[in-house]
C-alpha cells in the first residue's frame, strides 16, 4: 500500500512510546509487517476464528461432495427426493460408540427419504444463498456507498432516498411476491422460468438487491470521513482520477470494514433464508432447505425428533462459524485494537493503593 | 434545529409515499387474490367471485387503486376528525379495527421481551467489558454468538416442547429427585464461581456455599411441594429485602454512605409492615392500583431518603426509593403466588399453566391475579424466545462500547485523581457507553411495533406480523398497506428521536440546521 495507513500511524505511535498507558498493551509485534501480514497474523492467532474457518470449511466439503451438485454425482448413496424403504422405523443409524455412520446416519423421515441427504441439500442451498447474497450486497453496498459518500451533493441525496426508500420495505413482502413469480411456471416469462428451475439461486438474488443498503450506509460513512484525508488530497493533486482515487486509494482502506459486514451480513442472511422457507415463501417442495425441514417436521417432534435436530444443529453451526470467522476479521483489520486489562491497569497503577478490580468487589469508597 | 426537524419530517413523508406505492403495488402483483375460487367447485363460484371483484375493486388496477386507497389514509391526517379510511380486508372487516386489536396484542407480546433483553444485554455487556478475557467474558460471548445463531422458529420449537410440556408434566407431580438437585445446585455453583470472579480460593468458597444453598433450597422445595403452593412469605422477603439494600447502596452510593444504607434498610422494614397491611387491599386488586401502589413505594422511598438527610440527601433519596420499589415488587410477587394455586386448579386451566399457542385461555374467568397470571403464563415462551435471540446484540454492542470508554484518557485521569472504582465505572463510565447504546434502543423501540411475524406465527398471537402475513397469503394490499404504514412512520419517527437524542446526549454531535 503507498499512502500511510492508519495501521502505520499507530504502530508508530507506539514505537516511539514504548511505555504506553497502564493495562494498554502496545502493538509491538507489528513491527516491520506490512497491513496485509498483520492482519493474516492477527487473524491467524484468534482461536474462535480458526475453529470456525475449520467447521466451516468440513461442512462446506461435506455438503456438496456427499450429495452432488448441478448434475455432479456425490459419494451418498441416497439423494434428497429419493424414497428408500424403511430401517428400524427411521430411526438414525449413526453412533459414536462404537463409531459407526450405518444406513440412514441422520435417519429416515416418514416416508423414507434419508435425512443426510436432505440435510446436506439444506446446507449446500444456505451457503449458496448465503455467498449468493454476499456478493450482490456487497457489490451493490460498495457501489453505492462510494459514490454518494465520496461525490456527495445530488448523487448522494438520490442514492441514500432510495436506501432509505428500500429500507423500510418489508423483506417478507419481496420474498412473497419472488415465490409468487417462481411458482407461476405456465406464465413462461423468463424471471418465472429461471426461477422455479433455480429457486435458491433466484432467492439469493432477490435478498441480495435488498440487503446492500445497510452496507450501503456503511461505506458511505467510510468514503465520507476517508475522503477528508490528506493521501486522498496528495492524489489529487497529482492528477488521479475519480475512479482511481476512488478504488486504488479509499476503497483499500475501508476494505477492513466491508469484508467484516459482509461477514455478519451473510450469516444474518442464512437465518433470513431459513426464516422465510420456514414461512413459506422461500425454498418450497419438492426441494428442501433447512428451514422447509424444520417447518415440514416441528409437528413429529414427540415421534421422530431426529428430523428436527439435525437440520436446526446445520443451521446454527454454519451461523455460528460465520459469525466466529466474522469477529475474527473484525479483530485482525480494527487497527485500534489494543488489549486493555484491568489487571494490568491494577498492578502499573502502582504501589500506593491497590484498587479494586471491578466495582462490585470493592468495598473500599470514596 | 427546528429547519431540521421539518425537512426531516418533509423527506420522511416523501419517503413514505414513494414505498407505499411500491408495497401497494408489489402485494397487488404478489398472486391472483381469485385462486382460492377458480380452483373451487362451488355452485355459487361465480357470484363468489364477482363479491370479492367488488370488495377489492379488482376491475381497476393497481396503481388507481393505491390512489383510492391514498385518500382514504389521507383522512387520518385530520385530527379529531375520526374519519380515517385505511380500507377493508378481504373478509370486510375495516382495517383500522384490525390494526387496533393487533397493536395490542404485539404490544403485551414484544414490549416486556425488549425491556429485558435491554436490561439483561445491558448489564451482561458491562459485567464482560469489566472481566475482559475472563472465563465470564468468553462464556458470555460464546452465548451471545449461539444465540445469535439460533433460528427462532427452531428455538420456540423447543421451548414448547420442553419449557411447557416437560415443565407441565413436571408440575404434575412436583418431586426433584436428590441427584437431579444435586446436579442442578453444582450447574448454579459453578456460574457463581464464574460470575463474581476474584482469586481462585474466593471463587471455590463462593461456588460452594451457593451450590449447598440450591441443593438444600431445591430440596426443601421437593419435600414441601413449593412448586404447587409457591409462596415467598414475610421472612424471605426480609432477607431478600436487606440483600436488595445493600446492593442498591453499593451500586448506587457506596457502602461507605452510611445514611444511605441505613435510608434503604428503613426501606425495607416499611416495606415488611406494610406486607401485612396490605394484602386485603391487594385482594381487590386493579392493573391502575398497582401502578398507583408503584409510585407510591417509590414516593415513600424518597420520603425516607430525605428525611434520614446526610451530606448528599440525593444519594439516599435513589437508593431509598429503588430499594422500595424492589421491595414492592417482592410483595407482588409474593402475591402472584398466592394465587398460583388458584389458577393451576382453574376448571380451564386443568393443571397445564403454561401454555404453547394463543395470549389467553379461552372463557377463563377469575380475580386480577387469575387474570394476570393466565396472561403470564402464555407469555412466557415468546417472552424466553425473542430475548434469547435479542439480547446477544445488546451485548455485544454494550461490551464493545464499555471497552472503548474504559480506554479513553479521562478514565485514567479519573482513576489518577484516586476516585474508587464504582466511581469511575457508574459515574464517569457507564455514562458514556450508554450514549451509543440509547439510539440503537430508540431503533428497536421503533421496531416494537412491525411485531415478530416469526415468533407470532409460531405461537399463533394474533398481531401485527400475523396481520402481515396473513394479507400476503391471501393477496390483500389493505392489510399489508395498514401494518406498513404503522411500522414505517414508527419507524422514522423513532429514528429522528435517535438522531436528535444523540445530539442531545453528546454535546459533540450537532445536527445540521
Amino acid at each position: 500500500m503507498s499512502q500511510p495507513s492508519q495501521q502505520d500511524e499507530i504502530v508508530a505511535e507506539d514505537a516511539g512510546l514504548p511505555q504506553s498507558a497502564a493495562g494498554i498493551e502496545p502493538v509491538l509485534e507489528a513491527k516491520g509487517l506490512s497491513q496485509g501480514q498483520i492482519v493474516r497474523k492477527r487473524f491467524l492467532g484468534h482461536t474462535g476464528a480458526i475453529i470456525g474457518l475449520v467447521v466451516f470449511a468440513i461442512i462446506f466439503v461435506m455438503a456438496f461432495t456427499s450429495v452432488g451438485y448441478w448434475g455432479i454425482p456425490g459419494w451418498w448413496k441416497y439423494s434428497h427426493d429419493e424414497v428408500a424403504p424403511l430401517v428400524n422405523d427411521g430411526v438414525p443409524t449413526a453412533s459414536l460408540w462404537p463409531l459407526a455412520w450405518g444406513e440412514h446416519p441422520f435417519g429416515q423421515d416418514r416416508i423414507g427419504r434419508d435425512l443426510f441427504a436432505m440435510t446436506m441439500r439444506g446446507a449446500q442451498q444456505s451457503i449458496t444463498v448465503m455467498v449468493v447474497i454476499g456478493l450482490i450486497a456487497g457489490f451493490i453496498g460498495v457501489v453505492v456507498g462510494a459514490l454518494s459518500g465520496y461525490f456527495r451533493g445530488w448523487t448522494e441525496a438520490v442514492l441514500m432516498r432510495l436506501t432509505d426508500v428500500i429500507i423500510i420495505i418489508p423483506g417478507l413482502l419481496l420474498a412473497a411476491v419472488m415465490a409468487q413469480m417462481a411458482g407461476r411456471r405456465d406464465s413462461g416469462g423468463w424471471f418465472s422460468s429461471f426461477a422455479s428451475n433455480n429457486g435458491i439461486l433466484a432467492l439469493g438474488i432477490f435478498l441480495g438487491l435488498i440487503t446492500w443498503v445497510g452496507l450501503a450506509r456503511l461505506m458511505r460513512g467510510e468514503f465520507l470521513s476517508l475522503r477528508e484525508r490528506e493521501f486522498v488530497d496528495a492524489a489529487r493533486i497529482s492528477g488521479a482520477s475519480n475512479a482511481r482515487i476512488i478504488f486504488k486509494h479509499i476503497l483499500p482502506n475501508a476494505v477492513g470494514v466491508l469484508i467484516v459486514n459482509i461477514t455478519l451480513t451473510m450469516s444474518a442472511a442464512i437465518l433470513t433464508e431459513t426464516a422465510l422457507s420456514y414461512l413459506g415463501v422461500g425454498v418450497k417442495a419438492p426441494d428442501t432447505s433447512l428451514g422447509l425441514l424444520i417447518s415440514q417436521n416441528q409437528e413429529a417432534f414427540a415421534t421422530r425428533p431426529w428430523l428436527f435436530w439435525y437440520p436446526g444443529l446445520f443451521i446454527v453451526l454454519i451461523c455460528l462459524s460465520i459469525n466466529f470467522i466474522g469477529d475474527g476479521l473484525r479483530d485482525a483489520f480494527d487497527p485500534r485494537q489494543k488489549k486493555f486489562n484491568a489487571k494490568k491497569a491494577k498492578d502499573a497503577g502502582h504501589p500506593l493503593e491497590p484498587t479494586p478490580v471491578t466495582a462490585f468487589d470493592g468495598t473500599k469508597d470514596d | 434545529m427546528v429547519t431540521y426537524i421539518v425537512r426531516r419530517l418533509i423527506t420522511a413523508a416523501l419517503i413514505l409515499l414513494g414505498a407505499s406505492f411500491l408495497v401497494y403495488l408489489l402485494t397487488a402483483a404478489s398472486g391472483d387474490p381469485l385462486e382460492e375460487f377458480r380452483a373451487s367447485s362451488a355452485p355459487n363460484k361465480q357470484q363468489l367471485m364477482e363479491a370479492r371483484t367488488e370488495l377489492l375493486q379488482l376491475d381497476t388496477p393497481a396503481p388507481i387503486r393505491y390512489f383510492h386507497w391514498l385518500g382514504g389514509a389521507a383522512q387520518c391526517l385530520i385530527p379529531f376528525a375520526n374519519s380515517c379510511d385505511l380500507g377493508k380486508n378481504i373478509a370486510g372487516q375495516p382495517i383500522t379495527d384490525a390494526l387496533g386489536h393487533a397493536l395490542v396484542q404485539t404490544l403485551t407480546l414484544v414490549t416486556g421481551a425488549t425491556v429485558l433483553a435491554i436490561l439483561i444485554g445491558i448489564t451482561l455487556g458491562i459485567i464482560t467489558a469489566l472481566r475482559q478475557y475472563s472465563t465470564l467474558d468468553y462464556g458470555v460471548t460464546f452465548m451471545a454468538f449461539l444465540f445469535f445463531s439460533l433460528p427462532i422458529f427452531w428455538v420456540a420449537v423447543l421451548l414448547k416442547e420442553f419449557g411447557a410440556i416437560g415443565f407441565n408434566n413436571f408440575l404434575r407431580n412436583p418431586e426433584i429427585p436428590i441427584p437431579a438437585a444435586l446436579v442442578i445446585g453444582a450447574v448454579i455453583g459453578v456460574l457463581a464461581a464464574v460470575t463474581v470472579g476474584g482469586e481462585m480460593k474466593r471463587r471455590l468458597l463462593i461456588g460452594g456455599v451457593v451450590f449447598l444453598f440450591a441443593a438444600a433450597v431445591l430440596m426443601y422445595f421437593s419435600a414441601t411441594e413449593w412448586f404447587k403452593n409457591p409462596g415467598l412469605g414475610p421472612l424471605v422477603i426480609a432477607i431478600a429485602g436487606v440483600g436488595i439494600a445493600f446492593a442498591v447502596t453499593l451500586l448506587s452510593a457506596g457502602l461507605k454512605n452510611r445514611k444511605a444504607l441505613q435510608s434503604a434498610l428503613i426501606a425495607v422494614g416499611v416495606g415488611l409492615v406494610v406486607y401485612f397491611v396490605i394484602q386485603p387491599l391487594l385482594d381487590q386488586a386493579t392493573f391502575l392500583m398497582i401502578v398507583l401502589l408503584a409510585i407510591a413505594a417509590v414516593l415513600v422511598g424518597m420520603g425516607i431518603g430525605y428525611l434520614m438527610g446526610g451530606y448528599d440527601r440525593g444519594q439516599s433519596m435513589r437508593a431509598a426509593a429503588l430499594t422500595s420499589f424492589l421491595v414492592g415488587f417482592l410483595i407482588l410477587l409474593d402475591r402472584f403466588m398466592q394465587a398460583w394455586p388458584e389458577y393451576f386448579n382453574n376448571s380451564r386451566v386443568r393443571g397445564r399453566p403454561i401454555a404453547t399457542i394463543g395470549a389467553s385461555t379461552p372463557n377463563i374467568e377469575g380475580d386480577f391475579w387469575t387474570l394476570s397470571l393466565d396472561s403470564f403464563t402464555h407469555l412466557i415462551l415468546p417472552t424466553i424466545a425473542l430475548i434469547l435471540i435479542s439480547l446477544a446484540g445488546y451485548t455485544r454492542f454494550t461490551r464493545a462500547s464499555m471497552l472503548e470508554i474504559m480506554n479513553m484518557d479521562y478514565i485514567r485521569t479519573a482513576r489518577a485523581k484516586g476516585l474508587s472504582e464504582r466511581t469511575v465505572v457508574m459515574r464517569h463510565a457507564f455514562r458514556n457507553a450508554l450514549i451509543p447504546i440509547a439510539t440503537i434502543v430508540a431503533f428497536d423501540i421503533g421496531a416494537l411495533i412491525g411485531g415478530a411475524v416469526i415468533t407470532e406465527t409460531v405461537f399463533s398471537v394474533r398481531g401485527m406480523g400475523f396481520l402481515f402475513l396473513d394479507g400476503i397469503t391471501h393477496v390483500d394490499p389493505n392489510p399489508v398497506m395498514g401494518v406498513f404504514l404503522c411500522v414505517a412512520i414508527t419507524a422514522m419517527g423513532f429514528n429522528l428521536i435517535a438522531d436528535l437524542a444523540y445530539s442531545a446526549l453528546d454535546p459533540r454531535v450537532r445536527v445540521k440546521a
